[in-house]
């Protein structure tokens, strides 16, 4: 298994659980796609298994490894709210150098014009934001993404255009990915098995 | 149904006064020359571009763009226009938002008393979005985004709003939530509400709005029926056939280039570095909106 969430538990307060004993692997070369309701606890798995927060009960391996706590993480997470996931006093340049500093053709790739680079997050649309997690997520050191919702946010034609940028990154360096979605269509198009929230306890 | 326009939009146009190294200083337009109107009862959905202006139109229509924003043109809401003393009267009363980012509900505060101080109205809200009561007693941390979306969408609508803006409000539900979001805001325009309705799930949206306008690099580029949106012939605007091949379910084709960006504007047409049916009319001038087939297009040679 690449990514592995063994008998994993978690609430934010003692008297619920929201993970009550979550087992799931996401092999070499898979592209999973995770749906359910909204509130289920999605969001959670996914923070758990990218290693942001801890759970109360069972473990998660990477590799066969726990996920390293000081190095860079090798799995690296996109969030539907991509201005929850940047510092608001940093310019976009110093958020996106904390993971590491791509080349001009990258960020073309990207649709990311050079002079956002100087702007404040405020100063961006919310599709503009989430292509720089995007960028970010996409380190060289990167292994797995977890996109959760990534592309909600985002017009058609850009969804599109990040996804195809974003397969071709992980079929090129042999990345893993979890998409957390609404959209059954995208889930065809994007991933090679759906997962639902409901099989995993 | 009854015809009044309850907003109307005319000619906007905004810009930013950004500050440079030393004194450097560059006005940045972002919105130009933008057009929308929309009529009691009716639902139209803004879609398009993402950073083509659509929530810093909510925004201009709202009074809250930040200091640094120049603004121009006209907003008449009922027929006069909305200046700051009457925005101050009817914001969060007639007019209401939903805003966007998560990030405009107090972190701490709990959600139901953000909502509405009126313990009942909460109740009613929290009820048709099938939010659990004891979700009022949460602080915005502790909420899912799909959550915190529907509490957004009940703080809106606890009121009597005329007019609804919307501003993406269903990333993050589930299709069967967001569809109980959308059939909320049909109900309100049955009522008599005028509701805007940004967002880029066009797909969810045609089964409930009037009409779609899209926009691309701070700019309409087409108003057209939700009908249309059946088939890429009934489309006015290149942009509009290519944001339709790029839906998941219609292809996912995705149209190469990008919006050109503010500060880069090019002449003429802003969509012509990307339209395969470019000429060399369309690099000059402005493109005024014109009436084809019961919608409006901006493009030279739309039919
Ligand atoms: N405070 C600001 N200063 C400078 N530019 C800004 C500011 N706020 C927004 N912009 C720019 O204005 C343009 C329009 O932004 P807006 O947020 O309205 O986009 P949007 O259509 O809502 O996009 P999305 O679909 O991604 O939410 C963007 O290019 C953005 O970079
Ligand atoms: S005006 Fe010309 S370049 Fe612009 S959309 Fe129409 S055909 Fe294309
Ligand atoms: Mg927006």
């Amino acid at each position: 298994m690449l990514l592995e969430a063994k008998n994993i538990k978690f609430g934010y307060n003692k008297s619920r659980l929201i993970l009550n004993g979550v087992n799931f692997g996401i092999d070499y070369g898979e592209r999973v796609a995770l749906i359910g309701p909204s509130g289920c606890g999605k969001s959670t798995l996914s923070q758990i298994l990218a290693g942001y927060l801890k759970p109360q009960a069972g473990e998660v391996l990477f590799d066969s490894k726990p996920l390293p706590r000081k190095e860079f993480c090798p799995v690296q997470m996109v969030y539907q709210h991509p201005e929850k996931a940047v510092n608001p006093r940093w310019k976009l340049r110093s958020t996106l150098a904390e993971a590491w500093t791509p080349d001009a053709e990258f960020l073309d790739d990207m649709g990311i014009a050079p002079e956002w680079l100087d702007r404040y997050p405020a100063e961006l649309s919310g599709g503009e934001m989430q292509r720089f997690c995007v960028a970010r997520a996409l380190a060289p050191q990167t292994k797995f993404i977890i996109a959760d919702e990534m592309s909600t946010m985002l017009d058609v034609i850009t969804q599109a255009q990040i996804w195809e940028l974003m397969l071709r990154q992980i079929q090129q360096r042999n990345i893993g990915l979890l998409a957390v979605t609404h959209s059954m269509e995208l889930a065809e198009r994007v991933c090679t098995r759906i997962v639902r929230f409901e099989e995993l306890t | 149904m009854e015809n009044k326009i309850v907003l109307s939009v005319n000619g906007l146009s905004v810009a930013f006064k950004m500050y440079g190294k030393g004194f450097a200083r560059k006005e940045l337009r972002v919105i130009s020359n933008l057009n929308i109107n929309v009529r009691k009862g009716e639902i139209i959905a803004v879609a398009g571009s993402s950073g083509s202006g659509k929530s810093l139109l909510a925004h201009a229509i709202l009074g809250i763009l930040p200091g640094n924003a120049v603004v121009s043109g006209e907003i008449n809401y009922c027929g006069t226009p909305l200046t700051e003393p009457r925005l101050r009267k009817l914001r969060g009363k007639e007019i209401a938002l939903v805003p966007q980012s998560v990030e405009y509900l107090d972190p701490l505060m709990k959600v139901g008393k953000q909502v509405s101080a009126d313990k009942a109205a909460v109740k009613a809200a929290f009820e048709r979005y099938k939010l659990a009561d004891s979700a009022a007693n949460l602080f915005p941390f502790q909420l899912s985004g799909g959550m915190m979306r529907r509490v957004l969408c009940a703080t809106a609508v606890v009121g009597n709003a005329k007019l609804i803006i919307a501003d993406e409000p269903t990333p993050g539900m589930s299709k069967d939530l967001a569809g109980r979001a959308m059939k909320h805001f049909r109900d309100l325009a049955d009522a008599g509400a005028a509701v805007i309705l940004i967002t880029h799930d066009i797909d969810l949206a045609l089964g409930y709005a009037d009409r779609i306008a899209v926009f691309y690099a701070g700019t309409t580029v087409e108003t057209a029926l939700a009908s249309d949106f059946t088939d890429d012939s009934l489309l006015r605007h290149p942009y509009t056939k290519a944001l339709w091949r790029a839906m998941p379910g219609n292809g996912f084709r995705p149209t190469a280039g990008t919006q050109p960006y503010a500060g880069s504007l090019p002449e003429g047409c802003l969509f012509a570095p990307r339209c395969d049916k470019k000429t060399q009319e369309c690099t000059y001038g402005i493109i005024e909106p014109r009436e084809v087939r019961n919608g409006e297009v901006c493009c030279r040679y739309a039919s």
